[in-house]
């Protein structure tokens, strides 16, 4: 089953707290792809995940959009 | 609270529009990131609890405060800053812009760390100092004093005055 959160458009924090509330409702062991424009979310999804125990999988940036796959151990 | 969840604390001074985004999105982004957070509003902070928040910014003594206008960035001279009105068009403007950027409103980051189970302490003696009404302010706040604000701060991994 996929699990997709799009936070395009959002600034910071918001891009981290709907992920935090989208990540609730994903099982462990499966991924979160979460969209987002704003260029500082690289660095604070790989500082959330390191805190939080969430795994960053990979990201990448096309034209603009972040897209972060992120693997729930909730 | 379990053992080795962090803690932090804030005192929360300050009751403008700009000044009221770093306590709520660090409050925010901390809890989201597991962290236990407690606010005490002081003060002019204690604005930021009131049901309906009206929030306003001052250019008057920001001489670093930039507004992007026509193109460029625009500072206020003080002279211009004291005349009526300009507060209010300097408010309206920095609205505009956090709608157009996606940036949270005080509103809704409020909010998010009340979902989050963020504690909010108001001051009972700025209450009492300013004549506020509890009934104007949110509901389920704690009411109390600097010994409450210490006994969470000298616990807290991280404490901030704001």
């Amino acid at each position: 089953m996929s699990h997709t959160l799009d936070a395009k458009g959002l600034n910071c924090p918001l891009p981290i707290l709907r992920t935090k509330k989208a990540i609730k409702d994903v099982p462990s062991g499966e991924v979160l792809t979460v969209l987002a424009t704003d260029p500082g979310s690289v660095k604070d999804f790989e500082a959330f995940c390191r805190s939080t125990g969430h795994e960053l999988m990979e990201w990448n940036e096309d034209g603009g959009t972040y897209t972060f796959q992120i693997r729930s151990a909730a | 609270m379990s053992d080795n969840q962090k803690s932090f604390s804030m005192i929360v001074t300050k009751g403008t529009l700009d000044w009221a985004y770093p306590p709520f999105i660090l409050a925010t982004t901390a809890a989201a990131m597991g962290v236990n957070v407690s606010m005490f509003f002081t003060f002019y902070g204690l604005g930021l609890l009131k049901k309906n928040l009206n929030l306003e910014i001052s250019t008057l003594g920001n001489p670093a405060m930039e507004m992007p206008m026509m193109g460029m960035h625009m500072k206020m001279p003080n002279l211009v800053s004291a005349l009526p009105g300009v507060d209010k068009m300097a408010t309206t403007m920095m609205k505009n812009l956090i709608k157009k950027k996606g940036v949270a409103s005080i509103d809704e980051l409020r909010e998010l760390a009340v979902e989050a189970d963020v504690k909010m302490v108001a001051c009972q003696m700025t209450l009492d100092l300013f004549e506020l009404d509890r009934k104007d302010l949110m509901d389920d706040l704690e009411y109390a004093g600097a010994a409450t604000y210490m006994e969470d701060a000298l616990k807290a991994d991280l404490n901030l005055f704001i």
